[in-house]
Order: structure tokens, then sequence, then C-alpha cells
């Protein structure tokens, strides 16, 4: 059998070192840009996860695009470095079969020309055509598998995963992988709670955020998985942001300058999904992170007009928090130049 | 600034006399605290075991005579005995620990760690403010972390101790303070 496919398709690109990641006219249209008006603070931000419109970023559960390649062989480096990205506790093993489930049932339906799964009883065949993949293995047996059933699906699926144990009326971060996360570290929230590991947002807490969030998530129902959108913003189009490289990658922060604001400045979305799974009763929650430029953003014209106004009107507390303080305001200067004060029209969609 | 959420709140001592045995862990001047909680209930004392780091043998207070008392010269020899009376503790028994700041981090971690919750633990800040921190980069563990920014005693790299706490870890998290402008340390402040 040949594993041969369309190598045009995946982007041979990097998200460190000479960063050559960069986005295509196509997956411009696609980014799920975050704003849908001219302001953002924080809300519960949750819909049910339907399929949105053809193409974009939504309208598959799980989204497959032209950096799977390049971000599964970054997170291989991550994980070479650091084994203490991906952990799971023991009483996880079967949320991480359901998530091996899920994912793989997901990405060969909606993507037959790369992945296939065939199912006898326990005995099952996977097939990663993108990734020159392929496994016999039995489902529900680890040592038929090179990793633990979350660690080898997620090597091989874009964005970051959570495992949450649900007890008390609480969710418990008891397992996740964790390599493209926006300054958390999962070693250190591993085995909080919901309010714990969000501790340090600002504000939120104080605004019942975190409280309705919990109350809906507990009530999640098998087969109704939802989603929201989080954002923040990234020197370079690097991935890592860990706080256990912030000693290294921390500098990037300085290094913008009026000139390069477009190339260096980064608008980074995180498409975050939750599913109940149906053998452990855990949740899993997906968190997939879209970079885009902002020389990207500016090609079109209400993206950038917004993103001006949002991040010119942001709470000093949010902007630094989410760490944008030295570089905001040459950011905000760069896209005003893309703002010519017209209306935005409402709603995420360009015009 | 209120409290952050994911720091434990200490308490008081609290032997429940329902309990079928007590385990305590009590650092130094901390023992007062145990007197405290524990004497004149002869119903509760003459079921607890004591560990207590102390410099040599003083034996238990008057107060508390009928313990089962185990002086250790230091935290970590107090804590392998606690643990190992711990991992022969019958069910039911309820665990106390009573020190410094630093202390009850590494302690309730090694409780938390062998599955004791809620009920099943009190404690009591006795003391000393530092904290036992993690630094992020390397991961070294320091005890009694007296104040922020510090120096990582294992990498070098300066930290800023953060409030946000792992009770698995049993430690704050320390981060690089000066990534973005190397060499510029904001002055110490103590806990
Ligand atoms: C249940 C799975 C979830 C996990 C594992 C998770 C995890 C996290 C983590 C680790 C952080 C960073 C905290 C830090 O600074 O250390 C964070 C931030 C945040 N989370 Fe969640 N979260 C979850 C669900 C939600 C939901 C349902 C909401 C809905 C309101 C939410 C709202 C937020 C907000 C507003 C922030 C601050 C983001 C920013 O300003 O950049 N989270 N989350």
């Amino acid at each position: 059998m040949s594993l041969a496919l369309d190598p045009g398709f995946f982007r041979q690109e990097t998200f460190r070192d000479d960063f050559t990641f960069a986005n295509s006219q196509e997956a411009i249209r696609r980014f799920p840009f975050p704003f849908d008006r001219d302001q953002y603070m924080y809300a519960v931000n949750i819909e049910q996860h339907m399929p949105g419109p053809e193409k974009h970023a939504t309208h598959f559960p799980i989204d497959i695009d032209e950096h799977y390649v390049a971000e599964m062989a970054d997170r291989e480096r991550v994980l070479a470095e650091d084994p203490l990205r991906c952990q799971s506790l023991p009483h996880m093993i079967t949320a991480e079969w359901d998530l091996l489930e899920l994912l793989m049932t997901s990405m060969a339906r909606d993507y037959p020309a790369w992945f296939a799964l065939g199912r006898e009883g326990d005995r099952w065949h996977w097939i990663n055509r993108p990734m020159g993949i392929e496994e016999h293995f039995t489902f529900g047996d680890v040592a038929t598998l090179p990793y633990g059933p979350m660690e080898y699906i997620t090597r091989q699926c874009q964005g970051d995963f959570c495992l949450l144990d649900q007890r008390g009326d609480n969710l418990w971060l008891d397992s996740g992988i964790v390599t493209s996360q926006a300054d958390w570290s999962l070693d250190f929230d591993l085995g909080m709670n919901f309010i714990e590991w969000h501790a340090p947002v600002p504000r939120a807490h104080d605004m019942g955020v975190f409280e309705r969030a919990l109350k809906f998530l507990l009530n999640l129902q098998l087969g109704r998985p939802i989603r929201r959108l989080n954002w923040t913003m990234t020197i370079n189009p690097r991935l890592d942001t860990s706080p256990e490289n912030y000693h290294r990658w921390g500098i990037d922060r300085t290094t913008v300058t009026p000139d390069n604001v477009g190339d260096k400045v980064h608008l980074r979305v995180e498409l975050q999904a939750l599913w109940r799974l149906p053998r452990s009763n855990a949740i899993v929650f997906s968190i997939r992170c879209y970079l885009i430029k902002m020389r990207e953003v500016a090609t079109v014209p209400k993206w950038a007009r917004r993103l001006h106004r949002v991040l010119r009107d942001l709470p000093d507390d949010l902007a630094d928090y989410k760490g944008l303080t030295n570089y905001r305001g040459m950011t905000v200067d760069w896209l005003s130049r893309h703002d010519d004060g017209a209306p935005t029209s409402p709603g995420f969609y360009p015009d | 600034m209120p409290e952050i959420k994911s720091r434990p709140k200490w308490g008081k001592l609290d032997p429940a006399k329902q309990a079928s045995a007590h385990l305590v862990c009590a650092e130094r001047g901390a023992i007062d605290a145990v007197a405290r909680a524990f004497a004149g209930r002869p119903e509760v004392i003459g079921k607890t075991i004591l560990v207590h780091v102390a410099e040599g043998d003083a034996g238990a207070p008057a107060s508390l005579a009928g313990v089962a008392y185990h002086p250790l010269p230091s935290r970590a020899t107090a804590l392998t005995a606690f643990r190992a009376h711990l991992g022969r503790a019958k069910m039911g028994t309820q665990l106390h620990l009573a020190g410094s700041e630093a202390f009850l981090n590494e302690a309730s971690a090694l409780a938390h760690g062998c599955g004791v919750v809620g009920d099943g633990l009190t404690t009591e800040l006795c003391g000393d403010p530092a904290r036992r921190v993690q630094c992020v980069h390397c991961k070294g563990m320091m005890d009694d972390v007296s104040a922020s920014p510090v120096a990582c005693r294992h990498c070098g790299v300066n930290l800023m101790v953060r409030d946000h706490y792992s009770r698995r870890l049993g430690a704050f998290m320390g981060v690089c303070v000066d990534a973005e402008a190397p060499g510029d340390l904001p002055a110490a402040a103590s806990f």
C-alpha cells in the first residue's frame, strides 16, 4: 500500500529559529478571527460546536490544515526536550482511550484522503498518510501502541489536549499534552481543579465568569460538544510559548520595531472545544492554536480595523496579563494605518 | 488584592473525636499549636502519633503526655518518618500539620499525594511565611524562599515568585523576572 499523497498542501515551515511559518491566502480566509465587535472583555463565550462555514476552521470538529505536518514536527521536538509536557495520572487511562477514539474517528471521517481507520472488534488499523504512519493495535491494550493512547494520537493531531476528570462538582486537570500553550504550564497545573488553574486570570473570577462556565461544563452532554475562542498575541510565530522556556523567548517581546510589526507580531487564537467522553465520563478540552501575522490580518480590511480598535481599547490589566505591554503601542500605531474609521459589520467573518 | 484561588487556606488544627487515629507532624515551635488543639483530650491523645521536627529529644510537652512521640532532627527526616507512619495508618486516620508556610507546602503535598483530602487533613500556619518554590525552568525545588525575586539555587535564573500555587507539587511557581529586560531586577520584597 502506498502512503504517498500530494506533498504540496502541507507547508514546510518552522515555528522556532528561522520562523518560516506563514499562512496561505486560503488559510487567512479560514482563520478563526475572535472578535465579533470592536471591543473585547471576558465573558462566558460558549457556543455549540456545530459545523461552521465550508472551509472555515470550525467546519469540522477536529481541524487539520496546511500547518499540520510542520506542527507535528515541532511537537516532537518539544516532547524530546521536555517529557513533562505530556502527563497523565493513572486513573485517566480510560479517558485516554476515549480521546483516541474521538480523534481517529473524526479525522478518518472528515479527511478520508489523509486518514483511515479500520475496526474489527477491538482490532484497529490506523493509517496516517501525511505522516507516513500505519498501526495495527488492540483498542484497550496499551502494550500494542508505542506510546500511551493520548500521546500516541495527539502526536498526530494538531492542538493541545487536556482530559478533565469530573468529581465533587468540579473538573480536575488530570491529564494532558501541552506543547503550544499561551504561557501556562501543564506540569504545574496538573491535578488542579477548574477554579485553581484559572487562578491567575484577572477580573474573570469577580465577574462570575468561571463559576458560570464551570456549571455549564459539569452538564456537558455526550454528542453535544461546545466551543469557545480565546486569544492573545505572540512575537514571532512561536508555538511553544511555555513558562518553562520563557527565559529564552521572553526577550522576543523587546525586538518589535515600527518597521517589523507586520511580520513579527502575531495574533494567536485558540479554538477551544469540549466534548463529554463516553466510557470515562471525562471531558476533553482541545486547544487548537492559530497564528496570523499583522501583515496577513491587514489583507482583510474589516479585521484590521477591528483589531486596531480592540487592541487600542483593551484594559491595561488584560494587556498585562496577556504579556502585550512591551509592544502594544507600536502594534496599535501600525494597525491604525489600516483603520479609516469606517464602521465594521457585526460578526466574525470578513465582508 | 483578593487571595489567589490556587492557594490553600491554612486553618486551625482540629482533631475529630470520631477519627480512628491521629497522625501529627509539627515543626519546632509549632508544637505549641498541637498542644493547644490536643491538650485535655485524653480520648484523642491516646490514639495520636506525633512526629516532631526538633533539635534533640526534649520529649513531648507535658500537656501532650500519652502521645507516641517521635522527635527527628530535620524537616526531611521528619517527613520521611511521617510518610512511613502514613503508609501503615489505619482507615479513618486524620492527619494534622503545623509549621511554617514552606513546611506546610511540602508536608501537605505529601499528604495529598497519599490521597488524603478534605476533612482528612487539618493544618495550622505557625511562624515563618517563607515559601517553597519551584523554578518553572529547571524544575528545581527551593525550600524556605523568604523574598521575591530570588536567584534559582539550581540554574541561576532570576525568579519572580508568583502567588500561583500547585498543591500537587507543594510549591509556588518561580518564573524568570528579567526575561524582557535582562539584569533589571525589582527590589526584593519579603513575604
Ligand atoms: C475546561 C477546560 C479548560 C481548561 C483546561 C482551561 C485552562 C486554562 C488555562 C491553563 C489558562 C491560563 C491560566 C494562567 O494564566 O495560568 C486559562 C485562561 C483562561 N480561561 Fe480557561 N480553561 C478551560 C475552560 C475555560 C472555559 C470554559 C472558559 C469560559 C469562560 C475559560 C476562560 C478562560 C479565560 C477568560 C482565560 C484568560 C485568557 C486570556 O486572557 O488570555 N476557560 N484557561
